[in-house]
């Protein structure tokens, strides 16, 4: 029982860097991001095609892809999503529904329906032998670790930094954070600029971990939004939490019978729902 | 004579469809405080927001110092010296009292107001610096709106309806604080349904009435009639 919540806890911590590009992106616009998932997939893409055309390692990839990721986000914001901001979230909802399609198709296009990896040099069969047969694969401590740097870091930078008080001021209220001399166009593209490069980093672990198909999209936008719901929108360490609270459902569930483990996750989410409709740790208003 | 600071020249302003602000012309000269009177839906919001860049108008229906700014970006006018405190205090209800005062300063204009200078000016909010601007008294909260604004250092101060909803012993503080603010040659507006009030903290009145200005004159000589008349039409 021990390692299976140890395995969902580190799962977990993949579900979390799933789910912080979206509640970034909820918690500063109040804006739901369909598209995540199949954004964590074209990242992945990105990454394997820069490994076999460039021949780089892990990290080097990593580097090459987070400032392309910012740059992206924040052109995708000034151009395509701050048009949709208004009161009524349909329009961003359709737009960003519409982007998932199109990336679905094109990813299919370009490299088939076939699933593909990156390759990790070895670093997703290396582990640790904790004694007793308790194993921990590297791969996921690193992906542990990389879910607590990135929570931690999207915590300090929300309370301690000028940034951070910008996003909390128009999230709070866009028209007087305006009156203060800011201009929230830039700042909604700032914080989707901070979403894409987590969102970059969510595809280059998934990449490494397991295969990816351009389908795969969906899924992975369903397991940030259930760690997102659970935890409660606009908060990172409920998002921490709620997404480890999934890994572990999941586990559990996959110790019962391999075919439980989803819908185990799928109906803890919906039972929290029920019970406490703004998540366990709510943040944000509305 | 005093050079003008700000000044409309047939304003007009619409909310989608609907005009409320007719052919408004004002003038507010420097160093001076200007009340705005009247009644609820009479305008006096809606040409704030218009000077503040949140309602848009056409760029020569508001001049500062000469220089068309009607239309422009809220960020821009403030950062050209206009501040506004809005009505209802509208502070950050996620930030402390001190994070709150911060972002008035985000338009990075230099000048006489800093962080030191506004707790000088409010002690009470240095002794509450750290706790969230949502556990204040209305009071506290309506020093913190002043605050903000102060800390861009504007030439001019635009006051929404900063009495709404406080007792009249807080009402009196904060506009006791009003002579102190404007001693540096900073122009104000203040917006007011407290007749009394405007009269006695302004040097010049203007009535809106139905988004249209009704009367105008020098506060000490306005008669109540005069002003009865021209708040609600009758």
């Amino acid at each position: 029982m021990i390692e299976t919540i140890t395995q969902g806890i580190l799962l977990g911590g993949l579900y979390c860097i799933f789910a912080l590009g979206l509640s970034l992106m909820f918690g500063v616009m109040r804006l739901t991001n369909i598209a995540l998932g199949d954004q964590i997939i074209i990242s992945g893409f990105i990454a394997i095609g820069i490994a076999s055309v460039l021949q780089l390692n892990i990290v080097l990839i990593g580097l090459a892809l987070l400032p392309c990721a910012y740059v992206s986000g924040y052109l995708f914001q000034r151009a395509v999503l701050n048009p949709t901001l208004s009161r009524d979230p349909v329009p961003s909802l359709v737009v960003t529904f519409g982007l998932s399609i199109v990336i679905q198709n094109v990813l299919q296009e370009l490299f088939s329906a076939n699933p593909r990896s990156l390759d990790s040099g070895g670093l997703n069969t290396q582990s640790i032998d904790l004694g007793g047969g308790f194993v921990i694969g590297v791969l996921p401590l690193i992906i542990f670790a990389t879910a607590i740097a990135c929570t931690f870091g999207l915590q300090m930078l929300f309370s301690k930094t000028s940034t951070g008080r910008s996003f909390r001021a128009v999230s709070d209220d866009r028209e007087i954070a305006e009156l203060m001399g800011l201009s929230a166009k830039k700042v909604y593209a700032t914080a989707t600029g901070i979403a894409f490069c987590l969102i970059a980093i969510a595809g280059l672990f998934q990449s490494m971990r397991t295969t990816i198909s351009p389908a795969d999209g969906p899924s992975l936008l369903l397991f940030a939004f259930e760690a997102v719901i659970i935890g409660g929108m606009g908060s990172f360490w409920g998002t921490f939490a709620g997404a480890l609270i999934l890994g572990i459902t999941q586990q559990i569930g996959f110790m019962f019978d391999p075919a439980w483990g989803i819908w185990f996750g799928h109906l803890v989410f919906i039972i929290i729902l029920f019970i406490k409709p703004n998540g366990l740790f709510p943040k944000t208003k509305g | 004579m005093s050079s003008v600071v700000i000044e409309t020249h047939k304003l007009n302003g619409f909310y989608g469809d609907a005009k409320v602000l007719f052919d408004i012309d004002f003038r507010l000269n420097e160093g001076e405080v200007v009340g705005v009177l009247g009644a609820n839906g009479a305008g006096k919001s809606s040409f704030l927001k218009a000077i503040s860049g949140l309602m848009k108008v056409e760029p020569g229906m508001i001049t500062l110092r000469g220089e068309a700014i009607g239309g422009s970006e809220p960020g821009e006018i403030v950062r050209k010296g206009i501040a506004m405190v809005p009505e209802g205090r509208r502070l950050f209800p996620s930030m402390t009292v001190e994070e709150n005062l911060k972002m008035g300063a985000f338009a990075g204009r230099k000048g006489r107001w800093d962080i030191n200078s506004v707790y000088a000016q409010f002690p009470i909010l240095k002794e509450k610096r750290n706790v969230p601007s949502t556990s204040l008294s209305g009071g506290q909260q309506q020093m913190v709106a002043i605050g903000r604004a102060l800390m861009s250092n504007p030439d001019v101060l635009m006051c929404d309806e900063i009495s709404l909803g406080l007792a009249p012993v807080v009402i009196k503080d904060i506009y006791d604080s009003l002579p102190n603010i404007v001693s540096e040659g900073m122009s104000v507006v203040i917006i007011e349904q407290d007749v009394m009030v405007a009269q006695r903290c302004s040097q010049r009145l203007y009535c809106l009435q139905e988004g249209r200005v009704s009367l105008e004159g020098a506060s000490e000589a306005l008669t109540r009639d005069q002003i009865s008349q021209a708040y609600f039409g009758i």
